[in-house]
């Protein structure tokens, strides 16, 4: 049994006016997730609506690595970009609940980049709430 | 306007067994805000998938969780078989049902003790475990494990089961949920139960779909969502249906849950019934290439294993989205307004597996 996983490419400007069109059409976010590729990294939004998935993609250089957020859709996005933030260091701009690169306890930055951990260091900030 | 103060709620608190922290806004008694920390113990282990050869990492996948362990298995064991574009024999599609079903069965029973032991009925919580373990013997029985159950692997499933045996199973299932349905006649009638759990942490319909909800918690909110609907295992080959609530409250989360459980019993005896002749695995072959998401439903809700492969034995990329992940943004929304004595019992209702959040 193999679903359709067709990705759409989509470009960074147009991410949060797509996000909006979604949640108007009752497309459930499944989920927001990265990997790193010889040109940077690449995040794939997923959306569900009546079993149906529909993916969006985009990919980021490494030396600027800064989204727009979707929580203004999305809220649960939250949890989504803040881990693009703590993994991949990925700059998520606008993000409702920010945890500034504190969303998990790590011993590494940056650790799902493999070579280039230090390029976009994302400093801990005091007013990140961890307990 | 009463004065705002921050009452940390765990990451050590008597309803988790597991660390989880709230940082709850709260004026007077009343929750206003829920600002969720999770993280204390991410393991990383989706970054193993870089050195470990892809077989190995099924061991890996079912040690995600020790409550959702077996369907864990079957996930990553469903992306790999679609990057190989392998067929997995009926027999053993069959028996994925029937040990992700006794999944489902235990992790729904061992979550209604949690909750009687959170709101307080100690002889409930241990009826409730009581039945639980002996459910699990027959896990034990049939597939070696208790808690891992090591049922999955590449292709099939690691050991057939003696149809007699399956038959001395389902005759000790039916018995296993008379008694079962004692124990929900309480869950759903006792006046103390309800008192705690009726018009409690309400998720309203929108609400659950905004918030990115799965599972019985979103189907709790009137939402028909199950992704057992896309057949996978046998799931097309035996008649159920998706269970839903309308009321979106904690009992109407204890509601599906029961429900749930009737109609998991339900599937196993269809599926043990139905159970067709033939091998129980067939062998892998290559090294998987290209990308896949396999979306399967834990007893908590709607799991993805995202899996790419390059043609090499390491996968590129494993990633494993968990249902208590997906469920935190609902349970921040149905905190706000709640009153601190229900904070415990709200957040129980989500069934929060951290193990899984933290994989």
């Amino acid at each position: 049994m193999r679903e359709s996983q067709d990705y759409a490419e989509i470009g960074a400007d147009g991410l949060v006016a797509e996000a909006a069109r979604r949640l108007e059409g009752n497309w459930r976010l499944v989920v927001i997730t990265a990997l790193q590729n010889p040109e940077g990294v690449e995040i794939s939004y997923v959306f569900e609506k009546a079993q149906q998935l529909e993916s969006l993609r985009l990919s980021l250089p490494l030396d600027a690595r800064t989204l727009p957020s979707i929580t203004g859709s999305y809220l649960a996005a939250f949890i989504y970009e803040n881990e693009l933030q703590d993994l991949f260091g990925v700059k998520v701009e606008g993000l409702a609940l920010d945890f500034k690169g504190n969303f998990y306890m790590k011993a590494k930055e940056t650790p799902f980049i493999k070579t280039v951990a230090s390029q976009q260091p994302m400093a801990p900030s005091p007013e990140a709430t961890h307990g | 306007m009463a004065e705002k103060t921050i009452i940390p709620f765990g990451p050590q608190h008597p309803v988790l067994p597991e660390p989880l922290h709230l940082d709850l806004v709260m004026e007077d008694e009343t929750v206003v805000e829920a600002i969720p920390s999770i993280g204390f113990i991410h393991r990383g282990l989706e970054r193993l998938a870089e050195s470990q050869d892809f077989q190995q990492m099924g061991y890996v996948a079912e040690r995600i969780c020790g409550i959702c362990s077996c369907i864990h298995g079957q996930g990553y064991s469903q992306g790999i078989e679609a990057l190989l574009d392998m067929e997995v024999p009926a027999r053993a599609q069959f028996l994925r049902l029937v040990w992700g079903e006794e999944s489902r069965i235990q992790s729904h029973l061992l979550w209604l003790g949690l909750a009687a032991d959170a709101f307080g009925f100690e002889s409930l919580f241990m009826h409730t475990w009581k039945l639980r373990e002996r459910l699990l013997d027959w896990v034990e029985r049939t597939t070696g494990g208790r808690v891992i159950f090591g049922a999955n692997k590449i292709g099939g499933v690691r050991r057939d089961v003696a149809d007699g045996l399956l038959n001395e199973m389902v005759a000790d299932l039916k018995a296993m949920e008379a008694e079962f349905a004692g124990l929900e006649r309480t869950f759903l009638n006792d006046a103390t139960v309800r008192s705690r759990m009726e018009g409690v942490g309400v998720l309203p319909k929108a609400l659950a779909m905004a918030s990115g909800a799965v599972g019985p918690t979103l189907r709790a909110s009137g939402v028909a969502s199950d992704t057992r609907t896309l057949g996978y295992s046998a799931y097309d080959q035996v008649q159920w249906q998706i269970i839903t609530e309308g009321a979106g409250d904690c009992f109407a989360r204890i509601k599906v849950r029961c429900r749930e459980t009737h109609q998991s019993f339900d599937m196993i005896y269809q599926a043990v019934a139905k159970m067709p002749a033939g091998p129980v695995e067939n062998k892998p072959k290559g090294f998987p290439k290209g990308e896949f998401m396999a979306r399967l439903e834990q007893p908590r809700g709607e799991v993805i294993y995202y899996l790419k492969g390059n043609g090499t034995k390491h996968l590129e990329r494993f990633r494993v989205r968990t249902p208590t992940f997906a469920n935190i943004p609902a349970l921040v929304s149905m905190l706000k307004g709640a009153r601190l004595a229900d904070v415990g019992n709200i957040l129980l209702t989500i069934d929060p597996c951290i193990s899984c959040t933290e994989r």
